[in-house]
């Protein structure tokens, strides 16, 4: 079992999610949160004052995946999420050791 | 784990397209306005003849209708002088406007806001600010000249361009407007402006249905178009007339009925506006609605109000300000003003409850937005019937309505399968057409209403000659109502289109247009 993060724009958020589930999984966890890569934010101008931008909003989906489509899953969310522009996000795999069902008590691979 | 290179795409060709699209409202905006500032006629801004009390429209250059000249008739006009503005009605009204502007800004704004995404508050909030403002403007320049002065049955004039004529800085007259009571006339200034808050609340309205996908530009040039070509002549047809002291004589009563709007002629009652603002605004929003096309995951994704919180004060603020709608529209401190808001107050609070009602036995559970749309439901009924039914009228159009527009947003709206994102057709249009018909059944004597004036001469009142005959007048009024306003919608939006185009791109939709249509964040 895998473990993907992915640190995605918000506002692919539900297109990332709309294509997921077309390969299967099932189970997703969505979490706002803010941050910043090489792209370490910029310089804007309100009312006459500068100030920095260094956490820019995102959003974090986190979604426990079989090795099998583990691959693809990383693929979709990739392509879907991809601008071209800087802050597109990024996309974290590890391994996971172990899941289970809170309601029937499943664990392993039964409880993705 | 080697993972799949992945493939790569063709970057995003997002052409530069946004400052192309302000420049070019811009400048549509800019030669609409070039357009309307040339057509003046007068640019004499003080008019001597204003200064002669005026009948609420007829501001033509020959002061007064003449009526046949007998001794009787120039003594007593002459010994009448001028009857000046009564102070309680001049308060009255001024208060009234103001409580009218409440409704829009910001009432309407926040009933709306909180009813989107938070991604698009703002968007909500600035379109209604900003269209009010752009309305009042457009009234002051040629709207209420248009709407309220001599002209044909379909539209006025130009005799009150720029407010041509309200006020004359040399003597320091003020012009008069007429009531619907004879020898009571009201400041022209305080009917201007009580008319003008009517007109852009009209406007904001049709928002509510385009909102979350339309492009701000695209709001704008809609506003401009659909204020001139549907509120100003629907206004004028259901509205305008000589005015109560022009009919000073039964000889003179046929030419000053043929002066006034088509749909007064024929007899129409519409106290506050059901036909020119609800009916207006719902058909007109259906229409840009389907014009626009649903939103972006419209019925796969939620798209559940942000902020019900802020809906319910808006729906809170539009009940306090509606009693400036539909009493002021007495235009007097009178009795008929006082039906008028007992009428508006208890259709309301019998709307929110049928609503509720049939809501908590059709879903399972009774709603606060079911409350507050229950609410606006009951008020947009009794908005045409206000003065003009009496209480046990009140009782069932507004227990009618909230179930009426119950449906209108439910099962109706499943029918039409149309993206009306904050449901305007479901409560506007058909609170609307409920109210306006149902106005001319309750009108009758015999259920409890007033009645209507048959003779302005004498200020005798009556009825028509049957509950149906009076329903068939309404329902005639409607249905040119409907057919003009889906034209013209039509016509404006279209040109909104071919000028700067109606949706954002899908991903600044995506994103929320609080960001990247105004570079904002409600509650960062």
């Amino acid at each position: 079992m895998q473990w993907i993060t992915a640190i995605i724009k918000t506002f692919k958020a539900d297109a990332v999610r709309e294509a997921i589930a077309q390969l299967g999984v099932q189970g997703i966890t969505v979490t706002e949160v803010q941050g910043f890569g090489r792209q370490r934010g910029h310089t804007e101008n309100y009312r006459g004052a500068e100030y920095r931008v260094d956490l820019i909003p995102k959003t974090k989906i986190e979604i426990a995946v079989d090795d099998a489509i583990c691959e693809q899953v990383v693929e979709a969310i990739a392509n879907i999420a991809r601008t071209g522009k800087p802050g597109d996000g990024k996309i974290f795999v590890s391994r996971l050791h172990q899941a289970v069902r809170i309601r029937t008590g499943e664990m392993g691979a039964d409880a993705i | 784990m080697p993972l799949a290179r992945l493939t790569a795409l063709t970057p995003s060709t997002l052409a530069p397209r946004r400052w192309l699209c302000g420049a070019r409202a811009a400048l549509a905006t800019l030669i609409i306005a070039a357009a309307t500032l040339l057509a003046t006629s007068h640019t004499a801004y003080a008019d001597a003849a204003a200064v002669a009390p005026a009948a609420a429209t007829s501001t033509t250059t020959d002061a007064t209708p003449t009526p046949i000249a007998t001794a009787a008739n120039s003594a007593a006009a002459t010994a009448a002088a001028a009857p000046t503005p009564n102070k309680g009605d001049t308060a009255w009204m001024l208060m009234c406007t103001a409580l009218v502007l409440l409704m829009s800004v910001p009432a309407l704004a926040l009933f709306y806001g909180g009813l989107v995404r938070q991604k698009n508050m703002l968007s909500v909030l600035i379109q209604v600010f900003v269209v009010f403002s752009l309305i009042t403007v457009l009234w002051c320049v040629y709207g209420y000249s248009l709407a309220f002065t001599e002209g044909n049955a379909f539209i006025g004039g130009f005799d009150r361009l720029f407010l041509n004529g309200t006020f004359d800085p040399v003597t320091g007259a003020f012009s008069l407007a007429a009531t619907f009571s004879k020898n009571t006339p009201l400041y022209e200034l305080v009917f201007v402006a009580f008319q003008a808050t009517f007109a852009a609340i009209t406007v904001c309205l049709v928002l509510g249905s385009i909102v979350e996908r339309i492009k701000f530009p695209a709001v704008l040039i809609f506003a401009v178009i659909w204020f001139t070509i549907s509120y100003l002549p629907i206004a004028h047809m259901v509205w305008f007339w000589a005015g109560p002291d022009a009919f000073t004589d039964p000889s003179v009563v046929a030419a000053q009925t043929a002066k006034g709007g088509l749909l007064w002629q024929w007899g129409a009652l519409d106290f506050a506006g059901g036909t020119v603002v609800h009916i207006n605004a719902g058909f007109a929003g259906l229409v840009g609605a389907a014009m626009l096309g649903r939103r972006v995951g419209f019925g796969r994704e939620a798209m559940a109000p942000h902020s019900l919180t802020m809906t319910m004060i808006g729906a809170s603020l539009l009940w306090f300000g509606w009693f400036g709608f539909n009493a002021g529209s007495a235009y007097e401190a009178n009795g008929s003003a006082a039906l008028a808001f007992m009428n508006t107050y208890l259709a309301t609070a019998c709307a929110v409850l049928s609503w509720l009602f049939g809501e908590w036995l059709h879903k399972g559970k009774p709603s606060l937005l079911g409350a507050a749309s229950g609410a606006v439901a009951g008020l947009v009924a009794i908005t045409p019937a206000a003065g003009n039914v009496g209480i046990p009228g009140a009782f069932v159009i507004g227990t009618l309505a909230g179930l009426v527009c119950l449906w209108g947003v439910t099962g109706l709206k499943r029918l039409i399968k149309v993206d009306d994102s904050l449901d305007v057709f479901g409560v506007h249009a058909l609170g609307g057409v409920t109210g306006a018909l149902l106005t001319g059944i309750f009108n009758s004597p015999k259920l409890g209403g007033p009645g209507f004036v048959t003779d302005w001469v004498t200020g005798k009142t009556g009825y028509a000659d049957s509950i149906l005959a009076q329903v068939i007048v309404q329902a005639k009024a409607v249905g040119v109502t409907i057919v003009w306003t889906v034209i013209a919608a039509y016509i404006a939006f279209k040109i909104a289109d071919l000028l700067v185009g109606l949706r954002v791109p899908e991903d600044e939709e995506r994103e929320g247009l609080d960001t990247t249509s105004h570079g904002e964040r409600a509650y960062s």
